[in-house]
């Protein structure tokens, strides 16, 4: 299982990396839907199948396919691509480059002792919770994504 | 968590059988449309016409394999792939007989919904790479079939999970012994059906590519064994759909006398029969009927039948 977490989480890295220096916007999606699956697998690998499967249900194949939908309608050709390319020049990666990287000194030196005992979380467990004490901010999410419905509703047939 | 994984005889063998019934099915499908259309259909090389799927596969082979200059290559190439390799997965959760399946997983289910969705990426991709207005339409209606189709699918296969209580598809096959699930989940039956034939994008939901209105829609662009593999990806579809409908509706393997191997096949060929026969019958409705008969008539039906089954399951165990 170890070398599936590190395999999942050296391609989800990069392949995020790929995606913001992308400038062909489709490539850039498919390469976020290759992020989301190696997350996924990520989250396999640590003992929570349930969570990994949503992950790819749920973003990888719906929110993604949207992004997509979208993209199609746009018709962005080279110009777009020229576009990209001016706002991101080589040297605005500096000052960024060098702030994660102290990030990230940080927070390897914080890190506490690596846990090696896995515990598996299936569906039923996730249910649990999610129907037991967190019942309410699963009510909650709903209302929201009502209220997100209700107003695409609206916009739509203005 | 180790998940048993079957043997590599086990996992080759069920691979290649999936991948010849698939292009079996290619003169299967016309043979038997010919039956039904009081014709012959293909009957010349070898007995029965039965070499008409190597012919073909030597046709298709062997055609140049032409990448049209103003495509996106890399996600040209991408997209028929995306198909192959989503729809031959999702057969590795599918249990066909005992100690014959690839993984018992306990996500199954939910890992044949996550797969079906991203093959979405497929039409999507070949038509948006193609660059022609022809694929764009047909990739176009293809996200908004799938993409809808999925929601009634997901919740039509909820009823027999609250039955089963697993997503473990052995599992629900075992839940099954008293008594196939078509019984008291026949509305989820129906529209899983239903949503299964869109969802591979068989005729009559063959909106996406309907030759009379689109060319060839999403794949209106490829050729050579790049178009085979969207051909194939489509039968492959089919026998994923009509042994998921066995598995979770029809008791799987189970079966008196004969050996339970015959059974999955003898129960899967029924529906694929029956698939190609829907294919003979019925007309392709309009995009908009298609999308308004999903939004508004299946997704309340299959909400209400797993509202149902919940109460149904709730009250026989309180009794």
């Amino acid at each position: 299982m170890t070398e599936l977490f590190y395999s999942g989480a050296v391609v989800a890295v990069i392949a995020t990396l790929l995606v913001i220096v992308q400038t062909n916007v489709v490539h850039a999606l498919i390469y976020l839907v290759l992020s989301l699956l190696a997350v996924a697998v990520v989250f396999f690998s640590v003992g929570a199948p349930f969570v990994a499967i949503l992950e790819a249900i749920v973003y990888a194949g719906a929110i993604m396919v949207l992004f997509l939908f979208v993209v199609m309608m746009l018709n962005l050709g080279q110009r777009s691509r020229d576009q990209e390319k001016n706002w991101l020049p080589a040297r605005s990666w500096l000052v960024p480059s060098v702030l994660a990287a102290v990030l990230l000194m940080q927070l390897t030196a914080s890190f506490p002792a690596a846990q090696t005992q896995i515990v598996e979380v299936g569906a039923r467990a996730v249910s649990e919770l999610l129907f037991g004490p967190y019942v309410l901010a699963v009510e909650l999410a709903s209302f929201l994504l009502l209220a997100g419905l209700v107003s695409a509703y609206h916009i739509a047939k203005k | 968590m180790q998940w048993e994984v079957g043997s590599a005889l086990n996992i080759a063998s069920i691979l290649a059988a999936v991948i010849v019934i698939a292009a079996m099915l290619i003169w299967v499908e016309r043979r038997l449309l010919g039956f039904w259309q009081d014709r012959l259909g293909p009957n010349r090389v070898g007995p029965f016409g039965l070499l008409q799927v190597v012919a073909d596969m030597i046709k298709i082979f062997t055609k140049e394999d032409w990448i049209p200059p103003f495509a996106d290559r890399f996600s040209f190439v991408l997209a028929p792939t995306i198909i192959m390799i989503v729809v031959l997965l999702s057969f590795s959760v599918v249990p066909f007989a005992p100690g014959v399946g690839i993984v018992d997983s306990n996500i199954g289910v939910l890992f044949v919904l996550a797969m079906a969705s991203l093959g979405a990426y497929s039409v999507m991709l070949g038509g948006l790479s193609s660059d022609n207005k022809y694929a764009l339409l047909g990739s176009l209606r293809a996200a908004a079939q799938m993409v809808s189709y999925e929601v009634f699918m997901g919740i039509s296969l909820l009823g027999v999970v609250a039955l089963a209580g697993s997503f473990n598809l052995r599992e629900i096959v075992l839940a099954q012994e008293g008594g196939w699930f078509v019984v008291p989940q026949f509305i989820g039956f129906i529209i899983f059906l239903i949503a299964g034939v869109a969802e591979s994008h068989r005729l009559p939901f063959d909106i996406p590519e309907a030759e009379q209105e689109i060319c060839a829609g999403y794949h209106t662009e490829y050729s050579g064994m790049k178009f085979g593999m969207f051909f194939v990806g489509e039968y492959l579809g089919l026998v994923l759909i009509s042994s998921l409908i066995t598995v979770l509706f029809f008791g799987g393997w189970q079966g008196p006398l004969l050996p339970p191997l015959v059974w999955f096949f003898i129960k899967a060929s029924c529906f694929i029969a029956f698939f190609i026969l829907l294919r003979a019958a019925i007309p392709r409705p309009r995009y908009d009927q298609l999308m308004s008969y999903g939004w508004l008539f299946l997704l309340p039906l299959s909400l209400i039948n797993l509202l149902i089954t919940g109460v149904v399951i709730l009250s026989a165990n309180q009794m």
